[in-house]
Parts: structure tokens; sequence; C-alpha cells
């Protein structure tokens, strides 16, 4: 077993008829020297989606180096082949392999799967199956890699649940040395019952094997999902990093080769937000708001920039433009960086305020193209709907600013399909962009908008975790309002495919028997569903249909406060209670405060893992936040995404 | 675009193994990088993006190995340039080296231009070595050696022998035969799996390694590190 084989001979003469072949050769700056022993447990970290996407995933680089530093473990790397060389390889007899020392994904003892977004589904099993290793769990013999997936869609595992050993809920900082201890006994003990292994992993806090969960229904609904043992959890509780100041991770971020998506410098700044936008599934699982000190961003970043040679780093969180100490931050990057060639910093935010275009103008001091703003839903109605308490003079006071000071492009992020949403808000969309419009031309005949557009997914552990999602019809009537409305407005749209997002729908909030569908969707060719010219929901459809499932009970349907929902044994902490009072305030269209700075209106995540905010510096950022003074009633705060300096390479 | 008080530099780097699979646009972004690592005082353009004064010779195409890569640099003031193949190769990605440094005289014409050959090791396949000796000789004979290039999704013909100057034989090791390939480049130049494919249609080019690059100028042929290096190269000043 230690003597792996590298099969770097074998893959290199596929390169030269790949495109990209640099996806597949490791040797990034920051790259580990793996070094493999028989008493180390052997990660290989895989993100399925391609190299571009994956390698700049924070998550996967910070577990990578922590694993690296542990003497009892050694981490690589791996990225979803693309259909290209998935082809070569399997013509070829070759499996999945590392890309650090090329190493076949089936002599690791762990295969860790990253997922952040539902449809990469159908590219976990392919993984899975390049790497020789069975996609059922239940068919794994002893020799067969243990399979881990964590990211925030672990949150609901469920659709997943056939096909991974052990799920990792929360931060996996801390989980994933003990899934090492766990891993290294039973490989000391000669790697005897599967089944005992993954009783062991399920008792190790954070954890979740599918495999020691029996779920009981009610005709087509879930009766209930009950532990098979008496010392496995009835519910699984995420894990938290309390203190990110424990974590200064990345130390060594990884710098590409080829061009990739976020190609900057990333410093994470804060985890957790307190927002409570009532879409959001990250604002909801990541809570409490952790911000890192001061003085270790200003490290990060100096030390960052030093050792990698980027010239650009984004302070990234949910919304940096609500740390704390967020201007005096700013002000010294800029400071300590003028006069050593262009730095560029970004500041990902959902704030949308004058106070935000002014960090931006204190970032931006030349190239300024485009800013975005995120007010996600068309009227002050919705946006209260949502708890997005962004008025439409916030709006326009930061457009008017960033057309003032030099912007020309203003792309603006709006979400259609939400609950209670009429025409006359899904056309706000289109009227809120025209004015905007309206205010640039004021400044420049250059000004241009671009509205963004997706359709609404219901997210698990959010107040909306009860609505039915929008169909595709109606979605695509929606689309055809705004677009409609938007002719010779001078504004451009962009939106995102309702079909796709359909079937995201069915992966969102799907249980356990959704995994037979992914199966079929994988098994039919569909892989690599996030990308558009490989994807097609007439697999999903049918495969729905093979398994006797109804599609639109599990997207369009409107779920009751007494069903018992697939992840309901899976705790973020969020109490259902608290959750479906947000539900209800959100059809009166009542907002709810940011409560890093009011009271603790007690959703649970606190109280019940005693857990506090931690906060860089003891004032609200300057220019206010929600609950800093501020009316909230009338939303006196901004949320809004401003965005870096220069356009990237797109994502998809 | 050279001011008075700037001081270019030339360098050579080679590039092999695994990273031979990058762009010459990613190598671009490696040295950009590397620079600001290793923290030289770079020269910017004025302008509303400054961007640092950097140009490459020809492009390497991806997937071809080379013992000579060229870029021009432009630094703000001298500096010692000794300790450059050192600590910059540390600085970029494994595989690629810096081999070598000059100080550039002013006003050098840039490597674009002033590059008019270059030489290539490569491996071909599809052939015992004698019968690519002689499809070698029947092209090097001939008046006329056409290839077929898609210009604007459009297939046209064209003639690339005035741009062979020299292809011969050096070796064979198993299935492989090294020929050693010298194309000239202006007004615009071949690519090596080119002309082994024109020479003959059974046959590729395995594995390329570009081995030289020319500057013939007055009659005499220069390496791009000797054609136009400053005289004597200034006392590095302390910063």
């Amino acid at each position: 077993m230690l003597q792996m084989s590298n099969l770097w001979p074998a893959v290199e003469p596929l390169l030269a008829r790949v495109e990209k072949p640099a996806r597949y050769i490791g040797m990034e700056r920051g790259a580990q020297a793996p070094e493999h022993r028989s008493n180390r447990v052997s990660w290989l970290l895989v993100y399925p989606d391609t190299y571009e996407i994956g390698l700049p995933n924070q998550g996967l680089q910070i577990l990578y180096e922590i694993l690296n530093e542990r003497d009892d473990a050694v981490a690589e790397r791996s990225y979803a082949p693309w259909v290209d060389m998935e082809r070569e390889l399997r013509g070829a007899g070759l499996g999945l392999f590392s890309v650090d020392t090329h190493r076949a994904a089936a002599d690791f003892d762990v295969l860790a799967f990253n997922l952040s977004a539902e449809l990469v589904y159908t590219n976990v099993l392919n993984c899975i199956d390049l790497a020789g290793v069975p996609v059922r769990a239940e068919q794994r013999r002893p020799h067969d890699p243990v399979v881990v997936a964590g990211g925030h869609c672990a949150f609901n595992p469920e659709p997943m649940a056939d096909f991974v050993d052990a799920f990792v809920i929360g931060d996996g900082e801390e989980p994933v040395g003990e899934l090492t201890e766990v891993v290294a006994a039973w490989k000391r003990s000669g790697r005897t019952s599967r089944e005992g292994l993954l009783r062991e992993l399920a008792t190790v806090p954070g954890v979740y094997v599918p495999a020691m969960y029996e779920v009981d229904y009610d005709g087509r609904f879930i009766a209930g999902v009950r532990p098979r043992f008496a010392d496995v959890p009835a519910v699984v509780d995420k894990r938290t990093v309390a203190d990110l100041a424990d974590w200064p991770y990345p130390k060594n971020q990884l710098v590409p080769l080829i061009e990739v998506v976020h190609d900057r410098l990333n410093v994470e700044i804060f985890r957790g937000c307190t927002r409570g936008c009532r879409f959001c599934q990250a604002g909801m699982i990541t809570r409490p708001v952790r911000e890192r000190p001061e003085e270790q961003v200003r490290t990060m970043v100096r030390e960052g920039l030093r050792r990698t040679g980027y010239d650009e780093v984004a302070l990234t969180s949910l919304s940096s433009a609500d740390f704390s100490g967020i201007d005096g931050v700013v002000a010294d990057l800029v400071n300590e960086q003028e006069g050593t060639g262009c730095v560029g910093l970004s500041l990902p935010s959902l704030r949308v305020d004058a106070f935000t275009v002014g960090i931006a103008s204190e970032i931006q001091k030349v190239r300024r193209t485009g800013l975005t703003f995120a007010p996600e839903g068309g009227t002050w109605r919705i946006r209260q709907v949502i708890n997005k308490l962004i008025t439409e003079e916030d709006l326009y006071a930061a457009v008017e600013g960033a057309y003032s000071q030099g912007w020309r492009r203003v792309k603006l992020y709006f979400l259609t399909g939400l609950p209670t949403e009429m025409d006359e808000d899904t056309l706000g969309i289109a009227e809120l962009a025209r004015n905007v419009v309206k205010v640039g031309r004021k400044h420049t005949k250059q000004a241009s908008c671009t509205v963004s557009l997706g359709g609404f997914v219901p997210k698990p552990h959010t107040p909306f975790q009860w609505f039915g999602q929008n169909g595709v019809d109606e979605l695509e009537r929606k689309v055809g309002l705004v677009r409609g409305a938007l002719r010779k407005s001078g504004a451009n749209i962009r939106w995102h495919d309702p079909a796709a997002t359909f079937a995201e729908g069915i992966a969102s909030r799907g249980d356990r028997r959704v995994g037979r569908v992914i199966e079929r969707v994988w098994r039919a060719g569909g892989t690599f569903q996030e990308w558009s010219e490989r994807f097609a929901l007439d697999r999903w459809v049918d495969a729905m249909a093979a398994e006797g499932l109804d599609a639109d009970w599990y997207v369009t349907r409107h779920r009751t406060a007494d069903e018992v929902l697939p992840w309901d044994h899976i705790a973020a902490g969020l109490h259902r209670d608290f959750l479906w009072q947000d539900w209800q305030a959100s059809l009166q269209a009542h907002g709810l405060p940011d409560c890093r700075w009011t009271p603790c209106y007690d959703c649970g995540v606190c109280t019940d893992y005693a857990l506090e905010h931690v906060v860089a510096s003891p004032l609200a950022p300057a220019g206010g936040s929600q609950g800093t003074g501020q009316d909230l009633s009338r939303g006196g705060e901004a949320p809004v995404q401003f965005l870096g300096t220069k356009e990237r390479i797109g994502a998809r | 675009m050279r001011g008075d008080t700037g001081f270019p530099v030339r360098l050579r780097f080679s590039k092999r193994g695994k990273v031979r699979f990058i762009s010459h646009r990613d190598v671009a972004r490696a040295f950009d990088r590397a620079f600001r690592i290793e923290a030289l005082p770079l020269a910017f353009t004025a302008g509303f993006v400054p961007r640092p004064k950097v140009s490459f010779g020809l492009a390497l195409s991806v997937g071809h190995e080379s013992e000579a890569e060229f870029l021009d640099v432009e630094l703000d003031h001298a500096v010692d340039l000794d300790p450059w193949p050192v600590t910059l190769s540390a600085a970029l990605p494994e595989g690629i080296e810096v081999t070598g440094t000059c100080a550039l005289a002013e006003r050098a014409p840039a490597l674009q231009e002033s590059v008019t050959a270059v030489e290539y090791r490569v491996g071909i396949i599809g052939a015992h070595s004698a019968e690519i000796g002689g499809l070698i000789e029947r092209a090097s004979a001939s008046s006329v050696l056409e290839v077929t290039r898609t210009k604007k999704g459009r297939e046209v013909v064209e003639d690339v022998r005035p741009l062979l100057r020299a292809m011969t034989v050096v070796g064979a090791t198993g299935d492989v035969t090294a020929v050693d390939l010298e194309i000239a480049t202006q007004p615009r130049s071949a690519r090596p799996g080119e002309i082994v494919a024109a020479v003959g249609g059974h046959l590729t080019a395995e594995h390329v390694l570009r081995s030289h690059q020319w500057i013939e100028r007055g009659g005499a042929r220069l390496e791009p590190l000797d054609a136009d290096a400053r005289m004597r190269v200034p006392e590095a000043r302390a910063s």
C-alpha cells in the first residue's frame, strides 16, 4: 500500500490531446510535498468541478494545509477532469489521480469531496467511479477508500446519502483531525469491518454517517429518521470554529499556473453573517459572526502578497464591508501598498449605500470600471419579505456616488420567484434599473447598467425552506417580464436558465430517494451540470419519472409546519420555531434586525452552542450597519455587493 | 518607449518538464508574480492602468519545451543581475529557470522583430529514422513545401519551404528519431509540427524542444543575450 503508483508517465501522453492540459499538472506555488507513510492516513481532497473553479476554493486549501501539518495525515488534491480528459483516462484504463504527485485516487484512505453546489452532485459520482470505487456506499469493500463530504450542501445530506460514507457538518478545521484518528485506528486494526468503522465515525461530533440511520416513510412523506444504534446521535449538530484567530489558514495560498476564478490573494476576514437575509443559506448556517483580529488580517495580507506575488487581494466574507474594523484596515492596506506597484483590493459586500461606495473609492483609485450591488428584490415590500432592508434612496445614493466618482458600469443582482412575489415586484426590477441608468447618464454617456437575474431556489435551514419554488414556466414568464420592461432602457439583462434552477430545486430539498435520480442522471452522461452546454433538464425529468417520483412534489410544493423535512436530523443550531416564525414574519413583510449590534432574538445558535459573536472592533463600522442606531423599520442600512476591480474570466 | 533613466534587461530562461503544458500567457503571468516576489524595481507604463514594461519574444506552443526563451523587462534603475538565475528561478514555477541575463543597450530593437531564426530538437515518430532521413532530403531538395492552415475558419494551403533553413537527423532512440530543425521566423514563422507533417503526412512531432533563437544582423548570427547587450554593464547601484 505504501508504494503507491505514480501515474504521471501514463497521464503525460494524454495531455497533448486535451484542452488546458495544465489543469492536471499541479506544481502551484504553495503546493505541499506530501510524504506518504504507512502510519499516515492519506486524504485526497476532491473538488467536483473543473480545476479553474475548484483551485481557489478556500475550504479545500485550509484542510489541505491542516492535514499536511499533522504527523498522522497526508493530503493531496484532485479536481474533476473535464469531459475530454475523462474520455482519455477511461480509454487508457486510467482513473482519477491527485495533481500533487499523480497518485491513483484508489490508493488513498479517504476521498473527501467539497459540496458547494447541488449541481455538482453527479460529478461526485463520476469522480468516485473514476477512482475505481463503487459509487454506492453499501457496495464498498474494506480496501476501498472512505468517502467523505462537507461544505454547505452537506446541511441537507440526504440526496447524497447513498454515495457518501460520512458527512462533516459545519466548519471542517477540527473534525478532519478527529476523522483522521478514527481512520488511523481502523488502519492499524487491519481495515477489517467497514461497518465497524462507520459506526465509529458516527460518534465523532458533527459527523453524519447515513448508513447508521433508517428513514421511515408515511406514504410520500417522511415519518422520521432514526439512528440504528443507541450510541449514534439522533440529531447531528454542526461544528463551529469558535475563534478564527486560532486558524490563520491558508498560510500558503496556492498560486495556480493557469487563470482560475478569484485569481488573487484571498484573506477571509470573518465567517458567519447575521444580516438575516431569508433566502441566504450561507448566512443562516454559518452563524455566529466570527471576525478575524485586525492585526492578523494585516499580517495575512502583507505576508500573502509577499509570498504569492499577486497584485490583488480580496478581503473575503459573506459581506466584507460589515467587518467592524473595515475602514481602518482598508485605509492601512491602501497606504501600505501605495508605491509598491498597483496592488488592487476587492471587497465582496452586501451593502448598498454611500459607505460602500466610499470604501470602494478608497480602494479603487485607478481602475474604476464596474461596481456590483445586490438589492435582490424589485420593491421595498419584497425586500422586507426577504429581509434585505435597502431602500430605493439607498440604492440611488449608492449609484449616484459610483457614477459621480468615475465608475461607468453598475451591475445589479436580483432574485425572482421569491415568496409572495407579484408582477409588480418583478417589474420593479426593471424600474430600478431604468432609474439607475438615468442617474448614470447624468454623469456620463457611457453609463451602463446590467441586471443579473437569478431564479430563487429555497434552501434547507432557512425561513424559506417551506416555500414552493416557482416552476420553469413561471420563472420564464418573469424573466420575460423583466426583459420586456427593459427594452430600450439602456440596461442589459442576464439571467440564469430556469431549467437549471428547477434541477437545483430537486437536489436542494430532496430526500434520500433523490439519490437514485442523481445516479440515473450521472449514468445518462449528465456530468458538469453547472455548465450550460452540458445541462439538459430532460435527463432530470426522465430520471425522476423512472424512479416514480414527482418533480413538482419536491420542487414547487409548499411544505406545512408539521411536515418532517429531510434534513430535520441535521442541526445548524437554528431553532425550527425561530425559522417558522421568521417565515411567517416574512409573509407579513416584517423585517428583522442584524443581531450583531442589537439584542439577541434567540435564533438558537449562540445559546445552544455556547458561542458568541467575535468582533474585531468594539465599534460598529463607520457608515452604520443594521441595528447601529438607524431606523430599521425603514431599513436605514444597506445591503450590497460591490465588486472588485477587474473583470475576471467568467466562472461559467 | 524606453526612457533615458530606465534600465532595460534581457533574460534567457528555459521551460522544461510538466510546466511545458502552460501557455505563453501563463508564463508571462508567472514572471509578473516572480518580479513582485523578488520586489524588483520595475518601471511602469504611464496611463490609466500602469503595467510593468515587459515584452516577450516568439510564443512557444503549449506542450513544447525550451532552452532558449527570452524576455525584456525594464527596471527603474540599475541593479546587480548576477543573482537573478538563482533568485528569480526560485520565485518561478518549477521547470522555468533563468539561465542568463544582460543589461540591454538603450533603444535595442524588440525581441519579436529582431529574432530571425529558431532552432528546435524534434522527436519524430511514425517511421524509421532512415525513412525520415530520406523524406527530409526530398523535402530539402524540393522548391515547395505545402502546409494546410486554418485561417478564419477556412483551410488555406501555404508554402513553408522558404522558412525551412535546415533539417537533419541526429539520432534515434526506440521509435523516436531526433531531428534538428531550423526555421526562419520572418515575416511569419511555422510550427515544427507543421514542417514535420509537411515532410511526411504519417510523421508526428512527438516532442519538441526549442534549443536556440538567433538574431542575424549584418552577416553575423548572434544569441539574443549578445546581440544588444550594453557594452559595459554599469555598476550596480545600492538600493
